[in-house]
Parts: C-alpha cells; structure tokens; sequence
C-alpha cells in the first residue's frame, strides 16, 4: 500500500502540510476561503511535532493491526484487507473518541463541529497527498510499501 | 586599382570558398604543369577571378640543395632593400625573374624574381642549435613582416610557388607551368568572400618545402593563430591557409610527429569513438588531443598539402568541405570535384570520397630516387611512417578504405 | 541606550485579505521579523530586522507577504546616498568594521555584458548540438608542449611523453571553494552529489572534508588554506586535486576567520579544531612569503600525492595579477585559478569587498596573455571565477582564455540563495551559510543536487548552442579563440588589454 514517509531530517516546521491538509479537506478548496469560512468546522489531519529544531509531521500511520479500528464500536473505522488502508466512515461514527483515545501516534483528532473522527484518508480522492504534493523540502513523500 | 595589388595583410581573417586539385606521381615521374591546369579549369565556377596558384615540387633539379626563394616586390626600390638582406643573410647561388608570359586576363602582376640560397655560415652561428630550415623560417618571417613592399611566396628547396590574382588556368598560362616538370602539382582557384586582392593572398601558402591549398573556413582561427605564436609563428596574412602551413611545420618538422598523427592532433575523432578505439592507439589519440587542443582546425575545410615526400589531402572532421581521392597506377589525385579527376585521368582504378578527419596519404615511393639523400634523410627526420590506418581501427575503420596505401 | 539612527532597509506588506493567519512566516524568519499575537490572534511584524531574503513572501502560500525595499528618503544627494548615511549610522553605534558577504554589488560595469559572441552565416555552417557532436569535455592540468612518440622495429607508434595527471571536466564549469562550516553540510552535500553527477568538481574550501564526504573525493578538489584546516594525508589522497588557496577575489589580501558558535562537534572534526574554537585563516599563509617558498608547499603537495594529482593554485585578481600568474606556472603549479573582483564570500569586510581587487575579464585577459607569451601556456590551466552569472559569461570567459570557470554564487542561487548578503550573520533563511540545526534542515540535498545538475545542464546546454552558432563543435577550438569576441562600449585601452576588437572591425 502507498504510505506517506516523513524524513524528519528535512522536515522545517513550516507546516504548509497542515494548512494545505486542511485546504484539500474543505468544501470550498480554496486556501483562503477555506481558512476564512470553514476554519471552524475542519481541522487538518496532519500535525507537526516539534521539539528544538527537531520536527517531523504525524498523520494517520495505516497500522497493520489498528487499535482504532479494534476499538471502533460502529464500525466507522476499517482496515482495507487488500490495499491495508484504514478508513474512516463518517456517516457511522457518532463521536465517542475511543479511537482518538487509543491511537498510539495521536493522529485521530476531533471534527471542529465535534461529531465525527477525523484522520488521514491518504487523499484517495484526488490521488497525491496534498501534504506530500505541497511539502516544499520534500520531507513528506509518499512510497509503495509492498510488505 | 594598381593599389589594389600591393602588399597589403587584411586586417581581420581572410574567409573564402575555393577549388583544390592536386596530382602526384609517386615514382616521381615529372609531368608538365599543362594537365594541373585543366583540372583546376574545370572547376572555374569554384572561383571567382581574384586568385588561383599551383605548387610544383621537382621544378629546380639542378638547383635541389639550394632554397628557392620566389619573392614578389611592389616596386623596384622594394627589390633592392630586400635584396640587400637577403645577401646579408645568404649566400646566392643564382638569382632570375620568374619567366612570365604577358596576358590581358591576369592584370598589373607586381616584380617576380627568384633566388637560389643557402644561409651563410656567420649567419647560422646566430641560430646556435636550430637547423637552416628555422634559419629560413626567420629570413621569410622577417621580410614578409618588416619590409615594405617584399613578399616571399615560396621558400622550399627543389619545389616553388606560382601564384596570383586572376583565375587559376590563366595564371598557370602567365607562369608558363606547361614548361616546368614536377612530380607532384597542387592547385588552387579562390572565391575570397571579404579582401580585395593582392598577389601574396592568393593560395597555396608555402613555407619551407611546405605548400598548403585550402577551401574552407577555418572557425578555430582565433586559437591557431595564438598557439602558433606560443612557437614563435607570426600570422601575419590572417588567412587560415596560413595556420594550417604553420602547424604542419610545427606538428611535423618540429615535434616530428607522423603525418597520421599530425592529421589525428589536427582532425581528432570524436570522444566517444576515441574511446572505442583500441587501447594503444586511444592513449595514443587521447594524448595527442589533450596536448594538442590549440591545432585542432574546427569548422568547414578541405585542404591539400603538399611537401617534397608526398601529398596529404584532408578534411575536417564532420566533413563539411568536398575532397575526392583516385588512383590509377602510380598516380594518386585528390581534388573537390570528381569532375577535375577525370578530366585529367580517364578511367581511374578507384574514386573515393575522403572521411572526414582521415587523411588520404601519398607517399614517394622510392625517395632517395627522386629528391636525393639529403633530402629523403631530412624527410625521414621528420616524418615516421606509419602501418596503413594504423590510426583508425574500430569505428573509423569504414573510413580506414580510405588510405591510398 | 540612545535612539538607533539606522533606518528599516526593508518593508514587509501584509495583504490582509490574503492573510491566513497560518504563520507560516513567523516559523520561517530566523530574523524574527515576523510574531504572532495570540491575544489580537494577528501577524504582525518588526521590519527593522528584516534583510530582504524573500523566505516569508516564498513560502507564503496565498501570496499575502511582499519585501520591499524600504526607501530611507534621505534628501537627495549623489555623494552621499542612503546606503553611505546608513553605514555611517551603523559605524557610529558600534565602531566596528562595516561587514558584507556575496560578491561586490557596486560595481556598475560588468564587462561581460560589453563583450559580445559571433555566429555563422553563410561561409561556415552552423552546428545545431541536438543533431551533431558538440564537445565540451576539457582537461585540467599541466601539458607538455609537444607529443614524443616511439616506433617499434614494425614502425609501430608508442608513447614516449607521460601526461601530468589530468582533471576531467564533462562541462568547463566548476563549483567554487566554499568551505563546510561557510555553508551548511547539506549545502555542501548538494555540491558535491552534482559534481559527481554531472562529471564535474566541487571544491571542499578551507574548511577540510568531513568523512561522510570522501566518497565524493573523486569529484572533490580540496584546498590548502593559510589555516591549514582538516589537512592531513587522508585529505589530500582522497581528493581528485590539491588546491593551494593564496587569495579570494572578494577579499585579497585578508584572511578568514569562522566564529565559534558554528564550530559544532562535526564541523570540529572536519577542521580538526576544538568544538567553540574560532577557526581563524591568517591574511598570508606564514610559511608562504615568496614565491620560492610556494614552490616548496606545491612540490611538498605533489611528493606527499606521488604526483598523481594537479595541484591548483588560487589567487585573487590584483594590479599585477599576470606577473604573479606567470610566477605561480613556473613555480610548477599544474592549475592557476584566478578570482576577479566580484568573487563571493561568506564574510567580508565591505571596504575591502567593495574596492580591492580588479575585474576577471581584464585579469583573465591579462594572465592568458602573459602566459602565451612566456611560451608557458601549456604548463598550466587557467581556471577563472568571480561573478559568473550565465553561460554567456562562461563562454566568454573560454573565449578570452580560460580553460574552465568556478561558479560560487550562481550555484548558491540555484540552491535558493536570494542574494540579500547576511551570510555572515549565519541566520540564512535558506540552510545554505548557516549551521543552526533548525535552518539547515531547509536545505534538502536530494533537492539541491538535482538543481546544481539541472543548473550545469541548462548552462552546458546554452554554451553547445552559442559554440555551433560559431561553427564550433570542440571546446578547445573556444578557448582563446578571441576572434569570436567583439567588444561594445569600450575604450581601445580596455579593448587592447582584452584583446578583442571593436563590433564592426
């Protein structure tokens, strides 16, 4: 399956991967009005950590053995058994944050509205990652694992 | 417009298009300059009326020893200062004016006399441990450079320089070459495209026993000509026929480098096919490109050169200039056009179309025959004779059917 | 403390409406120019600092931050402009020398952009380089001046002359010295990945070669400074050459001096120096006061190499540069590397940046000349820096006579260097003269190499069009081929001394 690598060693605290995780997650996709108009409702599913100069960003690591989904009580959330994609359904879950409590990494956070998970969902949709498509260093970059 | 024929160096490179022929018994046997003149005729469209010459080499057998000077003056006080170095310099063994026959198509022709020398003893002592040869060189240099109006065209031994402003045939006819016998004949019809013309211009270009004619442009000039002055050539004419003389004199006569290498050093293969070849002649191809780098001649050329043992016709190395090559028995041609061949030799063995950067080689067979002991001991001094395409092998080796050997 | 008189050089604008508050610009301004305000939860920025690296308008992703040059209206006055007012002010509050870095930004002329190149028409053909060879490849080092061969009974031909050893360049085009611990590791790793990649040299500077490097020594030509920093055998063998490094162009005659805040565990091991020592270069190196004693450190380095590698010389561009070229040849360098007026650095003081020193085009000129005149041309290469900012330089430059250029500062452009010239401040927003762990991690070298590479190749790709326009398809027929030069706007003293003529003789 695809994973999304960060080389903390390039990585700059510029978090450009945060604002434009955020961006490819709105309605809207469009930078500033997402930031204007929708800031309040999404969150990015990415995070930076950082300690000195030392920084490397954090998103949903797609475990082999997912706790969330082990502790999803709905079933919302799903482990791909072909592709090893853990999915979230938001249409099922109903915001009891197990999997918020359990993740290992912290990369389940909660919807801004404060009804649903949040995570990374690898931006199936349009294909690259907007996180690795806008790392401006190439820290965040996106490889085939075939284990 | 008698201005126009004075001795006058251009002020900038000299660029022009032309006609080459050249023939060459390699037994030696003398030919009258008559069937050089019909060649070159034959491509009259090649140029354009303001300069033709021929070389003749085996012209002065009586006078072989002696280096004959072929000197043009603008005027008869030009004559007498040049003269008077002349003597200082040399001993002369005889001395005439070029036998000319008048003609309406070659026009305002300057002084035209010729000297049989040899460099005097005293003088020789200046040169410590040069030979008479650089001790020529110097006397050509210093005349053409400092005095006024004197112009040596010709300087070899048992060879000489015809040439002047006019159409190659008619300027043949104004010499009376149909009278002199010589074993090898170059032959060149220019079409100058920036200078007016003036006598000392027109091709071949001569030092020594070396004759050069060329069609080309030579668009490495600017680094020739500095190299050269590295080794104490002045490039006085701007021409680029003049470079290429000077650095047979100096690949060949100086560093004695083999005619092949010399070519090689001047022409060398592309990188990639040096470095297929095989590993003793890459080193060898190699080096001699990495020392060499200022003699490399770029851009368009074909250019014949002639000297007492042989004729050496070559191309530049993407061939962006015409030479064809033929033989029949022992005669070996080399001309731009086909045309010029068979004009003079009706049915040859083999007609070729020379590759670029491969030089078609012809050789005396039998020196000692021909030009003397001395001077086949001076040749083998400097030149080495190498195996046929002994320097391409591998991927020039399609071209290697090229050597007249 | 009293009021500073220095004015802000530059003022950031905030386009509100594109302003998303997502201060990117305050983590990426080492200058602190930009804060956020939790309390207004606003941007807001300190302009006074600002020095014009464009690193916030780069990374801004809507496009919301705009450097400008700030005017310092003072009345106006050609002798004494802002710039002169300004120095002033910031003399007077510290009594300190004025410090600058990159290459001298006065100089009004570059003499370049009044030489111009020839082509074809007509009489010789051009040469397109995407259908036909067009060779670049060029050879560093000493040659002899002719070839000796020897023949076998069969009239075989065989060598007699042994080559000097010899640099191979798939491009005439090299990175200059600049030192690890000057930039960053990463920068230097850029650098050195593209010069091993393109068939080229990079030059490790004075500052030694960390291990992690040697597998670039093959790519890798590494200085001798005054300091002697990281020399040791293993230095010198793993490199391809040696380079004697006399002077620099932005700075001759001074030394250099690395302050040892950047002195960190891995720049101490590669300088040999302790962690937090400054590592100071001294003006002259104290064992070279004449040029006899060069000769001595350039046959030292040839024994302590077994005369397998060139060594190099590098001077700065003075008054007498051709004498001391010739000096330096015949002292037996294989390699004489000249650095013209406008050569960088990564600290300099301004005056000397600024007024000492003379133009490569005249010191190239002058040192090609010289040479071929002494009948010494061949013993050495001639590799000229300083300022090149094209190919069309470049080319010029192999016109003129030189067999290969450096190039410091366009290389450090392609890295993302914005020229604003506070290198020595080691706060380079960009990773590339700095050793603060948070901003060299800016610098990714995957990224650097691949821009140096394709650099080399858009460059070397310009100089095989400019050559077959002349009907050229070897770079030596080039080199000091001047007949393709025509000089625009020049005196005849100027054109006399770079041997060129007028456009239109």
């Amino acid at each position: 399956m695809k994973r999304i690598v960060a080389k903390e060693e390039y990585c700059m605290n510029c978090r450009l991967c945060e604002v434009h995780c955020l961006v490819s997650h709105s309605r809207s996709k469009d930078l500033i009005k997402a930031f204007r108009q929708e800031r309040g409702e999404i969150v990015p599913r990415i995070t930076v950590e950082r300690l000195g100069a030392v920084s490397f960003a954090v998103q949903c690591r797609h475990c082999d053995e997912p706790a969330c989904v082990e502790a999803c009580m709905t079933g919302a959330l799903s482990r791909d058994p072909v592709t090893g994609e853990v999915t979230h359904d938001p249409q099922r879950c109903v915001g009891c944050w197990m999997c918020v409590m359990v993740c290992p990494t912290g990369a389940i956070r909660r919807d801004k509205s404060g009804h649903v998970a949040a995570k990374c969902d690898l931006c199936l949709e349009t294909g690259t990652p907007a996180c690795v498509a806008n790392c401006p260093n190439e820290a965040l970059v996106i490889e085939e694992d075939n284990d | 417009m008698r201005l126009l024929h004075r001795k006058q160096f251009p002020t900038s490179k000299d660029i022009s298009g032309c006609a080459i022929s050249g023939m060459m018994s390699e037994i030696g046997a003398p030919m009258s300059g008559e069937a050089i003149i019909r060649s070159i005729a034959n491509m009259h469209d090649r140029s354009n009326g303001l300069g033709g010459g021929f070389a003749a080499y085996g012209i002065y057998p009586e006078m072989r020893d002696r280096y004959a000077l072929h000197v043009m003056y603008d005027a008869i006080d030009d004559k007498q200062e040049t003269e008077r170095l002349i003597s200082r310099w040399c001993t002369v063994y005889g001395d005439e004016t070029i036998p000319t026959r008048p003609s309406a198509l070659v026009r305002h022709p300057p002084i035209l006399h010729r000297y049989f020398v040899n460099i005097k003893p005293e003088v020789m002592e200046r040169f410590c441990d040069e030979t008479e040869d650089d001790a020529i060189v110097d006397l050509v240099m210093t005349i053409n450079n400092e005095s006024k109006g004197g112009f040596v065209f010709s300087s070899g031994k048992n060879m000489g320089v015809f040439k002047g402003v006019g159409f190659p045939e008619d300027i043949g006819e104004f010499y009376r070459l149909d009278e002199y016998q010589a074993y090898i004949w170059t032959s060149h019809g220019r079409f100058p495209t920036n200078t007016t013309g003036w006598w000392g211009g027109a091709h071949p270009f001569s030092l020594l026993d070396w004759s050069v004619v060329h069609n080309g442009e030579i668009s490495s000039y600017g680094i020739n000509k500095r190299y050269l002055d590295n080794f104490g050539y002045k490039c006085a004419l701007h021409t680029d026929t003049e470079v290429i003389a000077y650095l047979f004199d100096l690949l060949v006569r100086k560093h004695r480098l083999p005619f092949e290498a010399a070519c090689l050093a001047m022409a060398p293969p592309f990188w990639p096919q040096l470095e297929r070849l095989p590993e003793t002649r890459r080193e060898l191809a190699r080096t001699l490109r990495i020392v060499y780098g200022g003699a490399l001649l770029n851009g368009p050329f074909s250019v014949l050169v002639g000297h007492s043992g042989g004729m050496v016709g070559f191309n530049d190395r993407t061939k962006l200039r015409p030479m064809v090559g033929a033989r029949k028995g022992d005669m070996v041609y080399m001309a731009s056009e086909e045309g010029a061949i068979r004009e003079v030799c009706n049915d040859p063995e083999v007609v070729w179309h020379a590759a670029g950067g491969v030089p078609i080689m012809a050789h005396l067979k039998e020196p000692e025959k021909v030009i003397g002991a001395e001077a086949t001991a001076r040749l083998k001094a400097h030149s080495c004779k190498l195996p046929a395409g002994a320097w391409q092998e591998s991927p020039r080796a399609g071209r290697a059917a090229a050597s007249v050997q | 403390m009293s009021k500073r008189l220095v004015q802000a050089e530059f003022n950031v604008e905030r386009d509100p409406e594109r302003c998303i508050q997502c201060q990117v610009c305050v983590r990426q301004c080492s200058n602190q120019v930009h804060a956020y305000d939790e309390e207004a939860e606003q941007v807001t920025c300190d302009e006074a600092s600002c020095v014009g690296c464009q690193r916030c308008a780069t990374l801004c992703p809507t496009g919301a931050i705009t450097i400008k040059k700030a005017p310092p209206d003072f009345a106006p006055d050609n002798n004494w402009t802002s710039d002169v007012i300004q120095n002033i002010y910031r003399q007077a509050e510290t009594g300190g020398v004025l410090l600058s870095a990159m290459g001298n930004d006065t100089a009004k002329t570059s003499w370049w952009d009044n030489i111009l190149l020839n082509a074809s028409q007509v009489t010789n053909p051009s040469i397109d380089p995407l259908r036909e060879p067009m060779e670049l490849t060029t050879f560093l080092g000493a040659k002899p001046n002719a070839v000796e061969l020897s023949f076998d009974d069969q009239g075989g031909p065989s060598l007699a002359t042994k080559l000097a050893p010899q640099l191979v360049l798939s491009t005439p085009i090299m990175f200059s010295a600049m030192s690890y611990g000057a930039i960053s590791y990463n920068a230097f790793e850029s650098l050195a990945r593209a010069a091993g990649q393109y068939g080229t040299f990079a030059n490790s500077g004075e500052g030694g070669l960390h291990k992690d490097f040697w597998p670039h020594g093959p790519n890798m030509i590494v200085q001798v400074a005054s300091g002697r920093f990281g020399v040791d055998i293993d230095y010198l063998k793993v490199a391809a050459a040696v380079e004697i490094k006399i002077g620099q162009g932005a700075k001759p005659g001074i030394g250099g001096h690395l302050p040892g805040e950047k002195v960190d565990e891995r720049i101490s091991q590669t300088r040999m120096i302790p962690v937090g020592s400054d590592a100071i270069s001294p003006a002259p190196h104290h064992d070279i006061y004449s040029i006899e004693d060069l000769r001595q450190l350039i046959y030292s380095l040839k024994e302590a190499t077994r005369y397998q590698k060139p060594i190099s010389v590098k001077i700065a561009a003075v008054h007498n540069v051709a004498a001391i070229a010739s000096g330096i040849v015949r002292a037996g360098a294989d390699i004489v590397a000249i650095d013209g007026y406008k050569g960088g650095t990564g600290a300099a003081p301004t005056m000397i940046r600024n007024n000492v020193g003379i133009p490569i085009e005249f010191a190239l000129a002058a040192v090609d000349d010289r040479l071929r005149q002494e009948g010494i041309r061949n013993q050495a290469s001639v590799v000229a820096c300083g300022g090149f900012r094209s190919s069309a330089d470049v080319v010029k430059a192999i016109a003129l006579g030189a067999d290969a250029v450096y190039i410091g500062t366009a290389a450090l452009v392609a890295l993302g260097c914005h020229l604003c010239q506070k290198c020595y401040t080691g706060k380079c927003n960009w990773g590339i003269a700095t050793q603060d762990p948070y901003l060299t991690r800016r610098l990714n070298p995957d990224i650097g190499a691949r821009r140096l590479v394709n650099l080399l190749r858009g460059w070397s790709h310009e100089i095989k069009e400019m050559m077959g326009g002349m009907g050229i398809n070897a770079i030596e027929s080039l080199r000091g081929n001047r007949e393709h030069l025509r000089g625009v706007g020049l005196s005849d003293r100027e054109l006399s001394i770079l041997g060129i003529k007028a456009a239109g003789e």
